[in-house]
């Protein structure tokens, strides 16, 4: 290997880790808050792809029947719960929330499309349709059991993972999709010539990011996030409600996990379901920050992508196998240098 | 029910599945063959995810390393299947072991997140490996052979896989009613609880581990000879998921369950193959797994325990008898009274910044209680985790019996003689006192794996229950042996951890708040309790908040305060002493 592949195998890697970087510090948001290990982040970031591709392609995306059957769903599950609780003034509100508002996004997009918007518009209408997804999924799936044990979280995030790849197919079909890329500049850094959407993918993390360090830090929204993750017993004494942390957490991680499709989509193909491994890596990378830690995940994630890139050149059969192999050492590492308290007994 | 009545239901289920293939068609032969591979996995899985609460999404992945290992050894090389069984148990053990050894010192999810990782992994070697076929996978395969007959129709390695489900659920029934079974059962409780019962806990959970991989491979290896064909798709991490979908419905405590759950999944998923084509054309094979997800989901959400503790509960509770008097087990001479028994001098224990043990010394005479207390915040509960090992010193040394301990892991200061008890009650809920009380004789007793699994030292384990017995009537909860561990109140649990801790025949009997939101009438019991194990040369170190209840009981005084020890003595001067008063108090008026 020379160091011009070295190099170029260097940015190739960067630019994939930083895309992992966005879902990874979706996903320690999303754990941090409500101790959800979000498995099908990776799903989200493939279905915005498809959902831009759609919408390039003058197609109604999948998206929306997506989205129109889990606001159902979610709506039923809400007002069931909140008439079998005798709350029925708060009825109107859940049925706003979780089917009028997804609906009106539903209804933008569809009249949007009509008009054959650029392309930043249709960037823009594919975050705001994949948004509502993982927060209905939260409603259905994760707040009636919202104070089970870690472990039982995980195993029916795996679950609704392998729904999640059913329903895509169905919604997607099985084609796979490359968006247009977004630039066609490029730069040349001490004789390398780096892509155009490399860059753009690096400064599109480093955005997100920033933005998300901005929110935690200087709103008060972010604020009651920090403290439910802190301490959900605490917080809900200040009068911070978990389940809308909760739902706030969720729409900022679909935010970032859009955001990594729409930056993957001109570089891969993206079929109904190559959200696992990106997910799974993204994970690998929260992983190496402990999933507590956002600087942590994004370093884990860019070690991750850059790692899974060296490996590609290597062997570019067994690069998966390598980069999953890399989380046993990983966990191990994390579990020894971190002090645990007694396990949570469950019976 | 009693015990006849159960083998005669099992003799008739037994007779139910010989006349089976008679009265089947072929199509349900074939299902029951493959609701009998899918059970031997998911029992393996019963065992770790219900019984050790090691939830594991890797179980696929043993199962794929035993089929390949199968198919490489009979169909790309011609030999036996014999030795193909013999290769896929070797290998796919060894895989487990060596995952374990690095994998299961991990806690709770991480240990979880480690099997999707490695199973990834191992189900992408699969598709890659040049020499496996890759993603064609291995055609060929020859069927099994007993003697001369081949077992080439369905219905004649019918017999070979239900027989193979029989003779496992048999020896996990046994195996679970076993010594080692019961430390198995008492993974779940947490490492502290196992470790203070002198369990290595990474021991055992290293076997569970060894065996769920064992019963993937059985079923790996049947799985390979019934399709006569391998590819990667069945052994990859949705199928690892389904394993475990099967485990947790069949009621993942119940090895019985790992059967029942692969059925109603088997037959499901057969059933939903049928009807969803007639719903949604085309999509069907992705909404199959659509519709087992989100039925996954809801069970997870709605019925955890599972169907078969479920139907379990509305069967009449099956009658066990007392254990019988047999033979005692093995006796540790206690000292002679007044000898030095622990000695802690300059012990110290830092968290950061703060000083929580600083430099206490203490001694404790063979056949005397001790208290140890001390306000709030004072280090008792440190204290304490220094002795029994759940916390190491920074400085200092800790001497039991002559022997340093302050470096020792958990279990093996358990089994060097001091036993203990909990603040927050750790029983196991679901077991029968006895049963409990077993646990703590695991020290005194020896029965491995095998022995246990087959049988084969039931002398041992007729003392052990005696023994156990013996030790519920020396606390007074003798009465009901078989009720479970859970249905008690907190002050009986209490005096049941006692029990247990007896049941292994400490020196040194360690108990931490043992009045802790207990009644006054059970607070007077427990005294009464611990002077009657004073009065058989028992020594006793108790870490206390109830002043009342350690003044009349104790005969030495160790009082702490900020970390330091304050002064000690007998309760009379301990009464008197102005430093203690003003630490309890905050000054004297």
């Amino acid at each position: 290997m020379t160091a011009d592949i070295a190099a170029i195998l260097a940015i190739d890697g960067i630019a994939t880790g930083a895309i992992y970087a966005l879902v990874a510090i979706g996903t320690v948001l999303i754990f941090t808050v409500t101790r959800v290990i979000f498995i099908p982040f990776g799903d989200i970031a493939a279905f915005t792809a498809l959902t831009l591709a759609a919408l390039d392609a003058k197609q109604l995306p999948g998206t929306v029947g997506l989205v129109v059957v889990l606001a159902c769903m979610a709506c039923v599950m809400e007002v069931t719960s909140l008439v079998r609780a005798g709350d029925l003034r708060s009825v109107p509100k859940a049925v706003f929330g979780y089917l009028v508002l997804p609906l009106i996004v539903v209804g933008i997009v569809w009249l949007t499309m009509r008009f054959s918007p650029p392309m930043p518009v249709r960037i823009v209408l594919a975050l705001l349709l994949i948004m509502p997804v993982a927060p209905l999924l939260d409603r259905i799936v994760f707040r009636p059991i919202a104070d089970a044990s870690v472990l039982l979280l995980l195993t029916v995030s795996v679950a609704l993972h392998f729904a999640l790849v059913g329903l895509g197919l169905l919604f997607f079909g099985p084609e796979g999709v490359r968006t247009e890329p977004l630039t066609s500049l490029g730069i040349e850094i001490a004789g390398v010539q780096v892509p155009g959407q490399t860059v753009l993918i690096l400064l599109a993390a480093l955005i997100f990011s920033g933005l998300l360090l901005l929110f935690f830090d200087f709103t008060l929204l972010g604020k009651a996030l920090r403290a439910t993750a802190f301490n959900r017993t605490g917080a809900r004494l200040m009068g911070i409600r978990p389940a809308r942390a909760g739902t706030i957490a969720y729409l900022l991680g679909s935010l970032m996990a859009g955001v990594s499709g729409i930056l993957i989509a001109p570089v891969n193909t993206i079929f109904y379901d190559s959200g696992f491994l990106i997910g799974l890596k993204a994970f690998v990378g929260a992983i190496i920050g402990g999933i507590v830690s956002y600087p942590g995940a994004a370093l884990g994630a860019f070690g991750v992508g850059i790692l899974e890139s060296f490996a590609s050149f290597q062997s570019s059969t067994l690069k998966d196998v390598i980069v999953f192999s890399l989380l046993i050492p990983v966990l191990l590492w994390r579990s020894l240098a971190s002090q645990h308290s007694e396990e949570e007994v469950e019976e | 029910m009693t015990r006849t009545q159960i083998r005669l239901i099992v003799a008739a289920v037994i007779a139910c599945f010989v006349v089976a293939p008679v009265v089947l068609n072929p199509f349900s032969i074939t299902l029951m063959n493959y609701i009998g591979i899918y059970s031997l996995a998911a029992i393996g899985l019963a065992l770790l995810t219900g019984v050790g609460g090691i939830v594991s999404f890797g179980q696929a992945a043993f199962v794929g390393i035993a089929a390949y290992s199968t198919a490489w050894v009979s169909a790309l090389n011609g030999y036996s299947p014999w030795l193909g069984l013999a290769l896929a148990i070797l290998l796919t053990c060894s895989v487990a072991a060596i995952l374990g050894l690095v994998t299961l010192r991990l806690q709770g999810h991480f240990l979880s997140l480690s099997t999707v990782a490695w199973g990834l992994a191992i189900a992408f070697l699969f598709g890659n490996i040049e020499g496996l076929g890759e993603h064609n996978g291995i055609s060929g395969i020859p069927p099994i052979s007993i003697g001369p007959f081949a077992l080439v129709e369905s219905w004649q390695i019918y017999f070979l896989i239900w027989a193979i489900v029989g003779v496992v659920l048999l020896v996990c029934y046994n195996l679970l009613d076993s010594r080692i079974g019961r430390a198995m059962r008492a993974l779940r409780g947490g490492n502290t609880l196992v470790e203070s019962l002198g369990i290595n806990a990474f021991q055992i959970k290293l076997v569970t581990f060894v065996i769920a991989a064992f019963l993937g491979a059985l079923s790996g290896w049947l799985y390979a000879h019934l399709g006569r064909f391998v590819s990667p798709g069945p052994f990859d991490a949705s199928m690892g998921i389904e394993y475990l979908m099967m485990a947790m419905v069949g009621g993942a405590g119940s090895v019985l369950g790992g059967v029942v759950g692969a059925a109603i999944v088997t037959l499901l998923k057969n059933s939903v193959q049928d009807y969803l084509p007639l719903i949604a054309k085309g999509a069907s094979g992705q909404l199959e797994i659509v519709v087992f997800s989100a039925l996954f989901i809801l069970f997870l959400q709605r019925a955890r325990q599972g169907i078969v503790p479920l139907v379990a509960g509305f069967l009449p509770d099956l009658k066990l008898s007392r254990p019988q008097p047999a033979a005692p087990l093995p006796h540790r001479e206690q000292p002679a009274p007044g000898t030095l028994l622990l000695k802690v001098s300059g012990a110290q224990r830092r968290f950061g910044g703060l000083v929580a043990v600083n430099n206490v010394s203490f001694e404790v005479r063979s056949g005397e209680i001790l208290g140890l207390i001390g306000p709030n915040g004072a280090g008792k509960t440190t204290m304490f985790n220094l002795l029994t090992g759940a916390l190491r010193t920074n400085s200092g040394e800790i001497a039991f019996a002559g022997r340093s301990i302050a470096r020792d892991q958990q279990f093996r200061i358990a089994r060097s003689g001091i036993s203990r008890t909990f603040q927050h009650v750790k029983l196991r809920p679901r077991m029968t006192l006895l049963d409990n009380v077993l646990l703590g004789t695991y020290s005194r007793t020896k029965t491995g794996l095998l022995a246990g699994a087959l049988r084969l030292n039931q002398a041992e384990e007729a003392s052990a229950r005696y023994e156990a017995l013996r030790q519920l009537e020396r606390v007074g909860l003798g009465e009901k042996p078989f009720e479970l561990a859970g249905n008690l109140p907190l002050g009986n649990q209490r005096v049941l951890e006692i029990a247990r801790a007896l049941a292994a025949d400490p020196t040194l009997l360690v108990l931490d708040e043992p009045a802790a939101g207990l009644r006054r009438q059970e607070k007077l019991k427990l005294a009464e309790l611990l002077r009657s194990l004073r009065a058989d040369h028992l020594t006793i170190l108790l870490v206390e908040h109830d002043m009342e209840f350690v003044m009349s009981l104790v005969d030495r005084i160790v009082v702490l305060d900020f970390g330091s020890k304050l002064c000690e003595g007998g309760p009379a001067a301990i009464r008197g002493d102005v430093r203690v008063q003003e630490a309890y108090l905050g000054g004297v008026a």
